[in-house]
């Protein structure tokens, strides 16, 4: 069955390295839903976050051809259940608009938006959430003249993650730990966490 | 303090040299332990040309016709030697070039490292003269590739390259190198080999856990079968394999790029894999109990329909790869890592057998196979020869000493089928991209990394023509290369396919030959053709007698069949003998 499922990959940071990833789905001609890159808590390693619908054992393969690549480090997926995630939205609204129909901002503070820039023309709100929260503020603004919209990509933070540090420095030594392994995930069949 | 400043300048002073780009790709070749390159210049690699002058002592420079000609050549080397082959070439087209080669290195898992030249760098992306985004167009077709703008990067990219190419899974690597960085001086302080890369992990770590559960798995089996793959080569693994099947007494069948690890007269050896494997092999897959893959990747020329495929059977699956388990056939237990250390473990710890009843079930099936399909083969009833007989004949005078380098189609299976080996490293093929033009410069690259062995490229009328041109290499750099064309006056597979799956429609499979004989003397090579079955084995005789390179073409029937056969769709049990 296929549902959305995010992939967490860890990877130095290096030049041609997202299109060694990107091509690994466009391949398989497997649409990604998002994809967005951003350092990490460790220097010199990066992470991205990719978005896909698909099932399980198509994610998993799709990991280990991503941790195949020289410059990977490590590769998880997981499902929303086991993740903390948001993506953020601006949206561009005209401002009289806004200054007339007072329930526009009521709405707005409901749903937790933040005034990012007011002018005369237009204002601009930002909300960060899941992706339905954004897609039901879009509907709402639509009748009174949302100019613009952008939304950015999902950043999301593995629940059970203790974070890259320890693997890291077991990346390092020449002779790996015993947990790293890239079989590990075979302990944990049922736990989707580590593969 | 003075003083100790000057000491320490100087010492670094003797150690660091001031040299080119260009330079450091030579040293760092050397330092490789490569002797041997086959390339072909260009305006964005001179400078490495020019440099190349004065290595010519040290470095062997092949100057090929093609640059495809260039990359199966290395990796025509890196097969018979072990070692990574190397190849230059131009930007632009001299790199496109090298694309089928590369993809042909990446899905045979072949170490060989290219270096490309480039364009300046304040170049890239103007559509410069010559420029080609070589680094996007080939991604996908190497283990790893990176471009050089800077020359001081130059020895650290090449260690990196040599290090990822054969370590692991191998496969091919590109250097791209703008032409500011191969001219550009800078302080040299020596090349050291990478070792340790913290992103990449060659060799997935053996858990002993598993080791002992696939043990318990081949001690519990009555019917195991061991498939392996080039894995085994790759790994250096022949003698671990031999000790471990001997052990447990399993029957053995191989993969095509497997063919040749332990010898064929190996009394567990019964036979070929695949969609024209042999008989026993793969109907017994299908009945086998517990399915031991061993450096094999159950590619579908292999496993026919997936899944139909060893449905009954436990499946052990020994790959260095993490990828390649589970990807097509779901492995009951897995075991990863280099076969090289896991297969030993292994050994140590199943039974003494000898399944002589399951073993003699293949031999049932071969004298079945013998019957129907290799006896007629070998023995035509016609006056037109088939190529079954000609690598029988061939057979006789090489003993199985001889490294035998296929094209793709017909000749190619029924090579595979019928040539004998005795040694590892002896059967090089293009496999999993199944590249018609391999065979003609993967021998001149045989050649080199086998010197001292007899080494006869196998084509047909179509593939020979695909890279003919590299006949002018083997005149100008006298490679002993054997060339036996087998004219079948068709696109024999292609039309066998038409003519079994398309109500015999010969769509465009009909091609003509040039004299080869005669284009062969034109580059002062010497050859024969031969169309009498009583001609055959003189004519052999001669070209593996002759000193130096030979061309005999072979005509044969032209709509010979080759059998069996797993027809597309169906399951290797469906195997069908005519
Ligand atoms: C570069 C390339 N183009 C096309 C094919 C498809 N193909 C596979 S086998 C074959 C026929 C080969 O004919 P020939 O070289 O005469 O060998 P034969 O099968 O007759 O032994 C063709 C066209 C291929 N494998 N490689």
């Amino acid at each position: 069955m296929k549902k959305e499922f995010t992939i967490t990959v860890y990877t130095e940071n290096q030049v041609g390295l997202l299109n060694r990833i990107a091509i690994i789905f466009t391949r398989r001609k497997i649409n990604i839903d998002s994809l967005n890159t951003s350092p990490t808590e460790s220097e010199n390693v990066h992470r991205f976050t990719i978005v896909i619908n698909e099932t399980e054992e198509v994610v998993r393969k799709l990991c280990r051809q991503i941790e195949k690549q020289v410059e990977v480090l490590k590769a998880y997926y997981n499902t929303n259940d086991e993740l903390i995630w948001q993506e953020m939205a601006l949206y561009k609204v005209p401002t009289d608009v806004i200054a007339e129909k007072v329930k526009v901002e009521r709405l707005l503070r409901e749903k937790g938006a933040r005034v990012v820039v007011i002018r005369k023309d237009y204002t601009v709100f930002e909300t960060s959430g899941h992706r339905e929260e954004i897609e039901t503020l879009i509907k709402t603004l639509e009748p009174f003249g949302l100019i613009e919209f952008v939304r950015t990509a999902r950043i999301a933070i593995i629940k059970d993650s203790k974070g890259f540090h320890e693997k890291l420095k077991e990346f390092e030594e020449s002779q790996p730990a015993d947990e790293l392994i890239e079989n590990e995930y075979l302990n944990k069949q049922d736990e989707v966490f580590t593969m | 303090m003075e003083t100790l400043e000057l000491i320490k300048e100087k010492k670094i002073e003797s150690k660091t040299q001031n040299i080119s780009g260009s330079e450091a790709v030579l040293k760092a070749l050397i330092a490789e332990d490569v002797h041997t390159i086959f390339g072909y210049p260009g305006g964005a690699i001179m400078p490495i040309y020019d440099a190349l002058y004065d290595y010519n002592d040290r470095l062997e420079h092949i100057l090929v016709r093609h640059e495809q000609g260039a990359i199966h050549a290395a990796q025509g080397f890196a097969r018979t030697s072990g070692k990574t082959g190397v190849v230059f070439a131009t930007s632009g087209p001299g790199a496109t070039n090298l694309v089928t080669g590369l993809a042909d290195a990446m899905i045979d898992s072949t170490p060989v490292v290219c270096i490309t030249g480039q364009v300046f760098a304040h170049l890239l992306g103007t559509d410069a003269f010559q420029e080609t985004d070589v680094i996007n167009i080939t991604t996908p077709i190497t283990k790893w590739n990176y471009q050089v703008t800077d020359a001081t990067e130059i020895p650290s990219a090449l260690a990196k390259a040599f290090y990822i190419a054969a370590s692991g899974r191998p496969g091919p690597v590109l250097i791209d190198i703008t032409k500011n960085a191969q001219v550009q001086k800078f302080d040299y302080n020596g090349y050291e080999k990478s070792d340790h890369i913290r992103s990449y992990r060659p060799k997935p770590i053996v858990r002993k856990e598993y080791i002992e559960e696939a043990a318990k798995l081949i001690n519990e089996a009555k019917k195991p079968f061991v498939i392996w793959g080039q894995g085994v080569i790759l790994g250096k693994a022949e003698r671990e394999f031999a000790a471990f099947i001997e052990k447990a007494g399993i029957p053995s069948a191989w993969t095509i790029l497997g063919l040749s690890a332990i010898p064929t007269s190996h009394p567990l050896n019964v036979g070929m894999l695949g969609m024209h494997g042999n008989y026993g092999p793969n109907v017994l897959t299908n009945d086998c109990d517990v399915l031991i893959a061993i450096g094999m990747r159950f590619d579908d020329r292999v496993t026919g329909r997936l899944d139909k495929y060893a449905k009954q059977a436990k499946i052990i699956h020994l790959d260095i790869d993490p990828a390649e388990i589970d990807k097509n056939v779901k492995a009951t237990i897995p075991v990863w890592g280099d076969c090289k250390e896991t297969l030993p473990l292994l050994t140590a710890l199943v039974d003494n057998k000898k399944h002589t009843d399951w073993l003699s079930k293949f031999r049932q099936f071969t004298k079945e196979e013998i019957e129907i399909v290799i006896e007629p083969e070998m023995h035509p009833s016609v006056d037109a020869m088939s190529m079954a007989e000609v690598i029988d004949a061939l057979n006789e005078l090489t003993n199985g000493d001889a490294v035998i380098v296929t094209d793709v189609g017909q000749h190619q299976m029924v090579a595979c089928r019928y040539a004998k080996f005795n040694e590892s490293k002896s059967n090089v093929t293009s496999g999993g991209l199944g590249t018609m033009g391999f065979a003609l410069p993967a021998a001149m690259g045989a050649k080199y990394g086998a010197p001292e062995r007899t080494v006869i490229a196998i084509a047909g009328d179509g593939g020979i023509q695909m890279t003919i041109q590299e006949l002018g290499t083997i005149m100008q750099f006298k490679i002993d290369v054997k060339i036996l064309i087998l004219n079948n006056r068709f696109l024999g597979m292609v039309r066998q396919w038409q003519e079994l799956f398309n109500d015999k429609r010969y769509s465009f499979v009909n091609i003509t030959s040039p004299d080869y004989v005669q284009v062969a003397k034109g580059y002062y090579i010497e050859g024969q053709s031969v169309s009498d079955r009583k001609d055959l084995k003189s004519a052999l005789k001669n070209m593996i007698d002759h000193k130096g390179a030979y061309l005999l073409e072979v005509m044969v029937g032209k709509e010979n069949n080759v059998f069996p056969m797993v027809p597309q769709g169906c399951s290797v049990a469906e195997i069908r003998l005519k």
